[in-house]
């Protein structure tokens, strides 16, 4: 590896990127020339999305975190130009993101507002107004310990992450406080976007074995809850361990318990 | 010169540590572990960027101002290739733990620092990398010397070296030598660096765990 050379960045998609490399892109035939739109949300077409582990620089894109590159198409009348890049990487440690669903435990309640620790370098805050059907007089029924899945309304690095548990209709969606059985474990981000992918494998196997309530926070944690407490342990096991079993050995482990 | 020195494993920021390989005698090793982006006491929190804390614990007795003073070096190389900006008002803490000592210490902690910061995911401009260089009396330059070669040289010079062009991130010395010595040992130092950061990435090629899935527009529970 020689000193980061530029290359353009359709050739390194799928490639292992490190920080340093800086990534060429085709100019773009607009009259406003090249510009990178940073951030969530559609891109516009035509326009280029620059992902996570990327940062805009002079020449193009310039590589802040080790992974591969993606790439994806945009839909719609895109055409060649246009579409998103960003870099898988793995971490263990959360950064709040803004509309990220995700499981926070209950640490402080004051007067009017819950602070939640989601694992990410501040604790969010939570209004108690922010439920469903939630006014003055009718409070929620949140205490310390409680386990709640909300998604984040302002996360950047300059404020104090706050988070909600309605959508913007009013409705809570599958939001709220999460039950008091059940079991809440901790694995690695990239394990929860792969969970999370449509038509994961891994669930529709799981869900062959025992029937289970699950939920998947964006920040790392999972809540499993199944009949007894020992198919819970099971179904946490499976998902803990999946991260390092190719699909063989996912097959086997799962065919060995349905024995039983 | 040319003893694989193997930086030893990092850990996974938010607390864990694991060693991935075995020892071989003689060679020195440090263990690695990054804690961050993590809580800060207010005393210590910066408003614009990250507060990068390194802590070296030699292999025996308490840390001393010799650790110390490679704490600093460390910590100023490694918020020199941290975007510590995207994370203000957190700390980023780098523990180093000295396994075995052999030589060649302070650049062998260098690049557990890198690899540290790598598996961690934490944003970086660059890699960088830690080479020594020893002076012996005739002028001659050795690379990577072990602790005897270190103590009968006239001066030993060690350099962290950016991905980036091989920009020099730190240069230290210890024992007299004159400016032309010390460009010399810097050039043989971004010479061995291509070479060193070929055997830690694998050829370019980074041991991962591929992950499916992209982390947005997909996937997120309705």
């Amino acid at each position: 590896m020689a000193a980061a050379e530029a290359l353009p960045a359709e050739e390194r998609v799928g490639q292992v990127v490190l920080p340093g490399d800086v990534l060429l892109l085709p100019a773009h035939p607009e009259a406003d020339g090249e510009r990178l739109w940073l951030g969530p949300g559609a891109a516009l077409p035509g326009r280029l999305l620059c992902g996570p582990g990327l940062r805009s620089c002079g020449a193009g894109l310039l590589v802040t975190k080790c992974g591969l590159l993606r790439h994806r198409q945009p839909g719609g009348a895109g055409g060649g130009s246009g579409g998103a890049y960003w870099v898988d990487s793995q971490q263990k440690r959360y950064v709040p993101v803004k509309g990220d669903h995700v499981i926070g435990i209950v640490t402080i309640k004051a007067g009017d507002i819950f602070k939640l620790d989601v694992g990410g370098s501040e604790q969010a805050s939570l209004s108690y107004l922010a439920f469903e059907g939630a006014t003055k007089r009718n409070r929620p029924n949140v205490q310390v310990g409680d386990l709640i899945y909300g998604q984040f309304i302002v996360a950047n690095k300059d404020m104090e992450p706050e988070m909600v548990c309605i959508d913007s209709s009013g409705r809570a969606n599958g939001m709220g406080v999460i039950g008091h059985e059940g079991l809440l474990f901790k694995v690695s981000l990239g394990l929860i976007r792969k969970l999370l992918a449509p038509n994961c494998e891994i669930i529709q196997e799981l869900g062959q074995l025992y029937p289970f309530e699950i939920v998947f926070g964006m920040n790392g944690r999972i809540w499993v809850k199944a009949k007894t407490i020992q198919q819970t342990l099971i179904v946490a096991n499976i998902l803990e361990a999946c991260e390092h079993m190719t699909a063989e050995q996912r097959t086997q482990a799962l065919a060995k318990l349905s024995e039983r | 010169m040319g003893r694989g020195r193997a930086p030893r494993f990092p850990c996974l920021g938010g607390g864990r540590v694991l060693p991935r390989s075995s020892l071989p005698a003689g060679d020195t090793s440090v263990l690695a572990g990054l804690y961050g982006p993590a809580e800060v006491k207010v005393s210590k929190e910066m408003y614009d960027k990250a507060t990068v804390e390194v802590l070296l614990r030699p292999k025996v007795g308490l840390p001393g101002v010799f650790e110390k003073n490679r704490e600093q070096l460390i910590r100023k190389t490694c918020e020199a290739v941290l975007l510590g900006a995207l994370h203000p008002r957190t700390s980023i803490t780098i523990v180093l733990q000295v396994v075995s000592d052999a030589g060649s210490l302070l650049a062998c902690c260098l690049n557990a620092a890198c690899m540290g910061l790598m598996d961690a995911g934490l944003p970086m401009k660059s890699l960088f990398c830690g080479v020594t260089c020893a002076l012996d009396a005739t002028g001659a330059i050795g690379l990577d010397p072990t602790a005897k070669q270190e103590k009968e040289a006239r001066a030993v010079l060690t350099f962290a070296i950016s991905s980036v062009e091989r920009q020099v991130l730190l240069s230290t010395t210890k024992g007299p030598c004159s400016v032309e010595e010390e460009q010399l040992g810097l050039w043989g130092g971004q010479a061995r660096y291509r070479r060193r950061v070929r055997q830690e990435t694998g050829g370019g090629r980074v041991p991962w765990r591929q992950g499916e899935g992209n982390p947005w527009g997909m996937g997120v529970p309705s």
